[in-house]
């Protein structure tokens, strides 16, 4: 059956859908949707074909808009959007994630929201109270730049009770029951600051699995980039012979547990790509060596950065690989990174680039 | 009946709502509650739980700066302001 391919391109001023056939060479543009709405994230269920999309407006609060056809229709949703708790504020919302007839998206302050009607109305499933640390990570003072919370869900494939988390500056968490008890999974991590909690205090930017080998986990922390084996209870650094230790956005290969793919960046204030040259960098094994990715990207004065849910790739047997930059430009590899074009390239900034694809 | 006038960034929101509603109710809280009645979702994009009204929405009653407990009368022109936010 021939196939459609859709990037879901989420920006400051509405999301965007860039389509494609499986041949992914020319591209067509829809959007902006959302009415403009920042978006920080956007997902396509692949059970339903439903578009989810998290969105903060500064005049309206936040909510998460839903497309059932791929775009020309929209509804949003806030109904249960809000903390019991009057002292936690909803400034926000970011990470989302569908699957198992669930739909679920972090928030700012750090917590879970969980939809099981398609987006219609939204229950909150934790805040992580019993976490060491916890009465720290709301406090303004405490929170790293961005004010994301919970930028981050990763839904166990299998298993709907199973998911992880990122808190925003504190690390990965994880429950096996829906939510109700968490476990810190950050052993192994490195933090170049004072950790006042064992096991929390790390600062991860992106978490992915390896779809063909559950328990290969690739983390891009704010230090470092990091392997694990099994499951994400242990982590060991992969940094060596990456440009820098920095960077936000991450891809594992679908159909290769040893390809993974990252954006390095200038760790300073400008949180670029380095001397102004846009590459991606992969690994093709694990993490041993990595080879830099450049063909068709340009390579002198380019100061873009790309953020932590930047990049995708998609499933198909020779795999494309997509990011979309803070100043508004998404490049695309039809071919595994070996070559770049720039298929988007006055786009408001981009926030997070996810690829799905559904039948013609 | 206070005439409200809402930000044109509300009606593309909600079926069927215009950016000029007329409205039964004694103060600007429960006229959000009328307008959230009819449109299911709208005092959420007005308000911020508490309630008061989100920080970047401005209310004015007859021309004067108004907050949730300001009261309306018959003929009260409600306008309803997003303050400029963002670039």
């Amino acid at each position: 059956m021939a196939e459609r391919t859709v990037l879901m391109v989420s920006t400051r001023k509405g999301l965007f859908l860039l389509e494609s056939d499986d041949a992914r060479q020319d591209w067509a543009m829809r959007g902006p949707f959302c009415e403009g709405w920042p978006i920080y994230h956007a997902v396509l269920d692949q059970t339903t074909g439903a578009i989810y999309a998290s969105a903060a407006s500064e005049w309206h609060g936040a909510a998460v808009w839903r497309s059932s056809d791929l775009g020309d229709t929209w509804t949003l949703s806030s109904e249960g959007l809000e903390f019991p708790d009057t002292q936690m504020k909803l400034s926000k919302l970011s990470g989302i994630a569908a699957a198992h007839g669930r739909v679920r998206v972090g928030a700012e302050a750090a917590g879970v929201f969980e939809s099981r009607d398609e987006g219609g109305t939204w229950s909150l499933v934790s805040t992580l109270d019993d976490q060491p640390g916890r009465t720290k990570w709301n406090v303004p003072d405490n929170q790293p730049p961005g004010h994301l919370g919970m930028p981050a869900i990763l839904n166990h494939p299998d298993d709907p009770e199973h998911y992880w988390v990122i808190i925003q500056g504190f690390g990965v968490f994880e429950t096996e029951d829906g939510g109700a008890s968490w476990t810190p999974r950050n052993e192994g991590l490195r933090a170049d600051w004072p950790i006042d909690e064992p096991g929390v205090g790390y600062c991860v930017h992106k978490l992915v699995m390896a779809p063909t080998d559950l328990d290969r986990m690739y983390q891009q922390n704010h230090v470092g980039m990091h392997r694990s084996d099994d499951g994400g209870r242990t982590w060991t650094e992969i940094t060596d012979g990456l440009p820098t230790e920095f960077g936000f956005a991450a891809a594992v290969h679908p159909h290769d547990r040893d390809i993974f793919y990252v954006i390095p960046l200038d760790p300073g204030h400008g949180r670029c790509v380095p001397d102004g040259r846009l590459s991606v960098w992969r690994t093709k094994d694990a993490g041993e060596t990595w080879s830099r990715l450049d063909n068709g990207l340009p390579q002198r004065d380019a100061h873009v950065g790309v953020l932590r849910e930047g990049m995708a790739i998609d499933a198909y047997d020779v795999p494309g690989v997509y990011f979309g930059t803070s100043t508004g430009q998404v490049f695309a590899s039809a071919d595994e990174g070996e070559s770049w074009s720039e298929i988007a390239s006055y786009l408001p900034a981009i926030s997070s680039v996810e690829v799905a694809t559904v039948a013609a | 009946m206070a005439e409200v006038h809402l930000q044109p960034t509300l009606p593309p929101l909600f079926d069927g709502l215009t950016r000029r509603v007329d409205v039964d109710a004694p103060t600007v809280d429960q006229a959000i509650d009328r307008l959230d009645d009819q449109w299911p979702g709208l005092r959420d994009r007005l308000c911020e739980p508490g309630p008061s009204l989100r920080r970047h929405i401005n209310v004015y009653v007859d021309r004067e700066p108004a907050e949730l407990t300001t009261a309306l009368g018959d003929g009260s022109r409600v306008d309803v302001i997003a303050a400029i936010s963002g670039g």
